[in-house]
């Protein structure tokens, strides 16, 4: 698992909610939808255009309370996209999960929209914790997770499936991993 | 040092004597839903560790709209009987898995549960911590257990008289105007004080169901006789109840004295941009669509008081109103008593058990530039459909007042 990550900033306010990440009418509603199809919905109702603009490596920042709303897994269509870490103001706790169950870290920072435009790139150290603006210099520090945590762990392990199937062999419960 | 009502349980539920805010455990859990017994059985896992503890319906798409629904509830079928969920209801046996789950006996004070749906924070007014798990309740299916970390906990006091003309729903809009929508971010609410004990189970039901929209990851009632009521007939395991201790350490209190409040109606796009239906009274809003359902409001008391609002009344031209009880349970009370036929002869058209209005999948989807007052939850932009609706949100007399009236109504007037 990469721990740090440098790329272009994308910058979002406050109460982001998951009902803007995975929307109930167009993915929800959609029992099988294709999940490249399902990114191409996130956020479509205050962002139309986003998704299709998003590059491998980018870096998403955001204001207070991201992710509120439905346990809909907003990080499963920003990591198809190729957001590869997520900075925030404050997270909410299902969301949290969801992210570090995704592989796709999601820090809360501070300060973070003081740090960056969108368009300038950042670096971060998920361990550490550290933030940069690899332009101006300013940094900031992020909240990282206590080595040997659950959280931790499952991010560490790429997330929940590799980590789960790894406790489901070592208890025996499966032989092989056939999914 | 005493511990709070999240500490004890979670304290318990991982075989310590004490456990404080910021640690990690890894807690046995009493209860889940299935949602995820599809992903159970690709990853070749053959039985739960507890079949009868596992609870499972389809409810956001129910009944199916699509082909591709219909197989997939047909999938879950084949599911829980390979897995043998004895707890999985069909169609005109189910209902909206906040309100059908606990009316099976799914949860009980004292209990650690963690299952589908962020709404999931409902089963807190039986003095129980329940709270979401998406992904990672294949973790629960497999072991019977999770990692938590242990919240702070915040307590809300909510003392007076609540006036009759208000409901939970009100109380808990006041609460998210006033501390904002993330006041209990990542925390375990306990809700405590005069005015919370004396509301009905249902009004307190409402706040539980709301706690998400603040944050929070449990929201807590105590278990008093009107929990131990619902539970008589529907709980044979024995159980706990849980208090927090006199010397419990919280983050924060807050007060509030509900003798004074009026009904409370959120604005758009968020469930904290809350006002008066005075003040949306006199900003005259028309609306296209009412609805009255969802797990947040459409429970026995919620149905009859539409009912008395709306009798001899009718919903006003141009407006439709969508009646949707939490369960079919519900649903049935309501048919027994009569509000179905008054609702109906109003004019609401009156639907069965499902969540597909409030989430904007079917039944009820809002379209563009179109206005919606709602007894549901959220009302994020995009949320019951277009992007360019509007959705206001409030409770049930609220909601039928403004039906009659085809704009955003304090429903007072109709409540002598």
């Amino acid at each position: 698992m990469e721990t740090v990550y440098s790329g272009r900033v994308w910058k979002f306010g406050d109460k982001i909610s998951t009902d803007l990440m995975v929307p109930g009418s167009y993915v929800l509603a959609r029992r099988n939808i294709d999940p490249a199809e399902a990114a191409l919905q996130c956020m479509r109702a205050n962002r139309p255009d986003w998704a299709r603009q998003v590059r491998p490596g980018d870096i998403l920042i955001a204001g207070r309370n991201f992710g509120c709303g439905s346990s809909r897994n907003g990080s499963e269509p920003l990591k198809a996209l190729g957001i590869a870490a997520v900075l925030v103001e404050s997270v909410s706790r299902i969301h949290l999960r969801n992210a570090i169950n995704t592989g796709l870290p999601t820090l809360v920072c501070p300060g973070i929209l003081g740090l960056a435009d969108e368009g300038q790139r950042i670096e971060v150290d998920i361990l550490s914790g550290k933030v940069v603006n690899t332009g101006t210099g300013a940094e900031l520090r992020a909240d990282s997770w206590e080595p040997g945590s659950p959280p931790y762990q499952i991010l560490m392990a790429g997330g929940f499936m590799p980590f789960f199937t790894e406790k489901l062999r070592s208890a025996g419960l499966i032989t092989n991993a056939s999914e | 040092m005493g511990m709070t009502i999240a500490e004890k349980v979670l304290a318990g539920h991982a075989g310590r004597s004490a456990v404080r805010p910021g640690e990690y455990v890894w807690c046995r859990v009493d209860a889940t839903s299935g949602h995820m017994l599809p992903a159970l059985e690709r990853l070749g896992v053959d039985r739960v560790w507890d079949p009868e503890r596992v609870y499972m319906v389809e409810d956001h798409l129910a009944p199916p709209p699509t082909v591709e629904a219909a197989n997939g509830v047909a999938e879950v079928r084949r599911l829980v009987r390979k897995y043998a969920i004895t707890n999985f209801f069909e169609f005109g046996r189910g209902g909206i898995l906040h309100q059908l789950f606990p009316e099976n006996g799914m949860i009980a004070p004292g209990e650690l549960i963690a299952m589908g749906d962020s709404h999931s924070t409902s089963g807190g007014v039986f003095n129980a911590c329940v709270t979401n798990s998406a992904m990672d309740a294949l973790y629960i299916l497999a072991f019977g257990e999770l990692w938590f970390r242990v919240p702070e906990s915040v307590k809300v006091v909510v003392d007076g008289q609540l006036p009759s003309w208000c409901v939970g729903k009100d109380v808990i809009l006041e609460i998210a105007r006033a501390l904002g929508t993330d006041f209990g971010l990542y925390k375990s609410i306990e809700y405590t004080g005069s005015a919370a004990a004396q509301m009905t189970l249902a009004q307190r039901w409402t706040i539980a169901n709301m706690g998400v929209e603040v944050g929070a990851k449990f929201a807590l009632f105590e278990c008093d006789e009107k929990v131990e009521e619902w539970l008589s007939t529907r709980v044979s395991r024995p159980y706990a109840p849980v208090s927090a201790d006199a010397d419990a350490q919280y983050e924060s209190t807050h007060h509030f004295d509900v003798t004074g409040l009026e009904p409370m109606v959120a604005f758009p796009h968020d469930p904290g941009n809350a006002r008066s239906a005075r003040t949306a009274q006199e900003a005259g809003i028309r609306i296209d669509q009412a609805f009255l359902g969802s797990c947040t409001n459409a429970r026995q008391e919620d149905l009859e008081v539409a009912a008395r609002v709306m009798r001899g009344r009718q919903v006003a031209p141009g407006v439709r109103m969508l009646v949707s009880p939490a369960s079919q349970e519900v649903y049935r009370d309501a048919l027994k008593a009569g509000w179905l036929e008054v609702l109906a002869d109003a004019g609401c058209l009156v639907e069965h058990s499902t969540c597909g209005p409030c989430f904007g999948g079917h039944l009820g989807v809002l379209g563009d530039n179109e206005v919606c007052i709602s007894s549901s939850n959220r009302n994020f932009q995009g949320r019951m459909g277009s992007a360019k609706a509007q959705v206001y949100l409030a409770s049930p007399a609220t909601v039928a007042a403004s039906a009659i009236t085809g704009q955003i109504t304090d429903p007072r007037e109709f409540l002598t």
